[in-house]
C-alpha cells in the first residue's frame, strides 16, 4: 500500500538557528577584512543571473537539464492531474452517456466521497467526484484527479451498500496510486515535461501552443486506449483491490461486500465481452487474492437503515 | 568603503540564506480550495478556507495531518498532508521561475503544462466532445454534515485515516 509521505518538518527549526550562526560567523569575519570578497561577490553574481531574465539559447540549456532529470508520471502536479482527469473524463462520458438520475447520483458521491476521506489521497485538486453511466456493460473507470465512473451494469452485481463502497473504493484506489498517469507513454511525459520547461518562458501561443496540445491528445489516448481498451495490468488491479480493502475497512464497511459483488460479477460477465471480461482479471482470481488478504468470506451483516437507502436509490438501477 | 559594500552584501547573503532556511518550514496549498480544520481530522469542524498556492507555516504534524498557520487570515488549523506540497507554486511564472522549476524540485509553475488553456486549445480542436457532463459532475459536492448524516445514518464508526 502506497502511503502519503511527508517531510520531516520538526526539525527545520533547528535548521534555521544553525544556519543564522554560520552566516553570523562569516559576517564577523568578512567584516574585519575583505579577502573573501570575491567570495561573495561570485554569490551575487548568481543570485542576479537567477532574478534575469534568459534568451533562447539559455531556456535550451535549461531543456537539457530538465531532460538530464529522470522524468516521471510523479513530476505531474495536481493541477495537471486535474485537467489530464477532465478530458479523459469528458471522452467516457460522451462514450456512455450519464445516468438522469439525480437521487441515485447524489448517494453515489455522499458514498463515495466519505469512502475517498479514508483514503491515502484524499485531497486532489478538484476533488472526487462520481457518476452513474447510462449502461449495461460491468464496467468503472478511474480519470486521474478524482473522477471516477460506474455502469448500472456494475451496480446490478451490488446487492448492497458494502458491495457498492467496494466498487468505488476499488476506483478511488486507482486513483490513489495514480494509475492514469502511469498509462501515459514515458516518451511522452518527457515530452510534456521538458516542453514546459522551455515554453514556460513566455506566454505559449502558436506552435509552441501547438505542440504542448499535441502531447496532452497523446496523453489523453495513451489512458483511454487503457481504460477502455486494453486494461491495467494485472498487478494495477491488484493493488487497487488492496487499497479498496483498506478503505472499506476505515470506513466501518465489510470488505466481504467486494466478495459478495465480484461472486455475482462472475455469473454476469460474459466471455469477449468488451467490459470487465476484457480489461480485468478474473473475479474469481480476484477473489483469491482478496481472500488472502481478509479470510474466509463470511455474509455481509446489512444494518436496516444502510440497507434500505441502498435498496431505495440503487434497487431498480 | 570596502567594508561597507561588504557589510551590505552579507547582509543580502544572510537574507537570502534566512529564507532559504525558513522556506523549509513552510509549504503551499496544491489543490483548488484547502480547508483547515480544528482536529487532524475531516470529522474537524472546518475554520477557514486557503486557495491554491497559498503558502502556510508548519506547526505541528501527527500522522497523514499537518497543523500549518496562515497568516494572511490570521488561522491556524489542520490540513491532510495531500493538500500541502513542500513546493513553492508560481501563480504567474516569470522567466527566471521557470529557470530555477528546470533544475529544482523546489517550485511549481501554476497554469503551466496541462492547463486550463491547453484544454481550451483542445476543446477548440475536437468540438464533438462535450464537457457538460463533466463540468456538472464538479458541481456535485456534498457538505462535511451531509456525510456526517449518512455515516451515522447507516451505522457506520469510521476509524484510521478518515477520524
Amino acid at each position: 500500500m502506497k502511503t502519503v509521505q511527508t517531510p520531516d518538518l520538526l526539525f527545520t527549526g533547528k535548521r534555521i538557528w544553525l544556519v543564522g550562526l554560520i552566516v553570523s560567523f562569516v559576517a564577523a569575519v568578512l567584516l574585519t577584512g575583505c579577502e573573501s570578497m570575491d567570495t561573495v561577490a561570485q554569490i551575487g553574481t548568481a543570485v542576479g543571473v537567477a532574478t534575469g531574465t534568459i534568451d533562447q539559447s539559455q531556456a535550451e540549456s535549461i531543456q537539457k537539464s530538465a531532460k538530464a532529470v529522470s522524468r516521471s508520471f510523479q513530476d505531474f502536479t495536481p493541477e495537471q492531474e486535474y485537467y489530464i482527469g477532465r478530458t479523459v473524463g469528458a471522452i467516457i462520458v460522451n462514450k456512455y452517456k450519464p445516468y438522469q438520475n439525480t437521487a441515485a447520483n447524489r448517494y453515489i458521491n455522499l458514498l463515495g466521497q466519505a469512502l475517498a476521506r479514508a483514503s491515502d489521497l484524499p485531497e486532489t485538486f478538484g476533488g472526487y467526484h462520481f457518476l452513474i453511466l447510462d449502461s449495461d456493460e460491468i464496467n468503472a473507470f478511474a480519470a486521474s484527479g478524482g473522477f471516477i465512473f460506474i455502469t448500472r451494469g456494475l451496480l446490478r452485481c451490488c446487492r448492497n451498500e458494502d458491495a457498492a463502497a467496494a466498487v468505488l473504493a476499488h476506483e478511488i484506489g486507482h486513483v490513489q496510486s495514480k494509475h492514469g498517469l502511469q498509462a501515459i507513454k514515458k516518451s511522452r511525459i518527457t515530452t510534456a515535461l521538458t516542453t514546459l520547461a522551455v515554453e514556460g518562458t513566455k506566454t505559449f501561443s502558436g506552435q509552441e501552443l501547438a505542440e504542448l496540445v499535441n502531447t496532452f491528445e497523446g496523453s489523453i489516448t495513451d489512458i483511454t486506449a487503457t481504460l477502455i481498451n486494453n486494461g491495467y495490468s494485472r498487478e494495477f488491479e491488484q493493488q487497487a483491490d488492496l487499497a479498496a480493502v483498506t478503505i472499506l475497512q476505515r470506513t466501518d464497511y465489510d470488505p466481504n461486500g467486494l466478495v459478495e459483488m465480484l461472486k455475482i460479477m462472475q455469473d454476469r460477465l460474459r466471455p469477449g465481452g468488451l467490459d470487465f471480461a476484457r480489461t480485468h482479471p478474473s473475479p474469481v482470481s480476484r477473489m483469491v487474492d482478496i481472500q488472502k488478504l481478509i479470510g474466509p468470506y463470511r455474509t455481509v451483516s446489512k444494518p436496516d437503515t444502510r440497507q434500505q437507502r441502498f435498496s431505495h436509490y440503487l434497487g431498480d438501477i | 568603503m570596502n567594508r561597507c559594500k561588504t557589510a551590505w552584501v552579507v547582509a543580502v547573503v544572510f537574507f537570502l540564506a534566512a529564507s532559504i532556511a525558513a522556506a523549509d518550514n513552510l509549504m503551499s496549498i496544491q489543490i483548488k480550495k484547502g480547508q483547515l480544520r480544528t482536529t487532524p481530522s475531516f470529522l474537524g469542524k472546518i475554520v477557514a478556507e486557503l486557495s491554491y498556492a497559498e503558502r502556510v507555516a508548519v506547526l505541528e504534524q501527527k500522522d497523514s495531518w499537518i497543523k500549518v498557520r496562515a497568516s494572511a487570515i490570521n488561522a491556524e488549523g489542520w490540513l491532510h498532508a495531500s493538500a500541502l506540497t513542500s513546493k513553492t507554486i508560481v501563480l504567474k511564472p516569470g522567466a527566471a521561475d521557470v529557470a530555477q522549476s528546470a533544475g529544482s524540485d523546489e517550485l511549481a509553475l501554476a497554469g503551466k503544462g496541462f492547463s486550463k488553456q491547453v484544454e481550451g486549445e483542445f476543446k477548440t480542436r475536437n468540438p464533438q466532445l462535450d464537457y457538460t457532463a463533466i463540468n456538472q459532475m464538479e458541481q456535485m459536492v456534498v457538505s462535511q454534515e451531509q456525510i456526517e448524516q449518512f455515516l451515522k445514518d447507516g451505522r457506520l464508526s469510521p476509524k484510521g485515516g478518515i477520524k
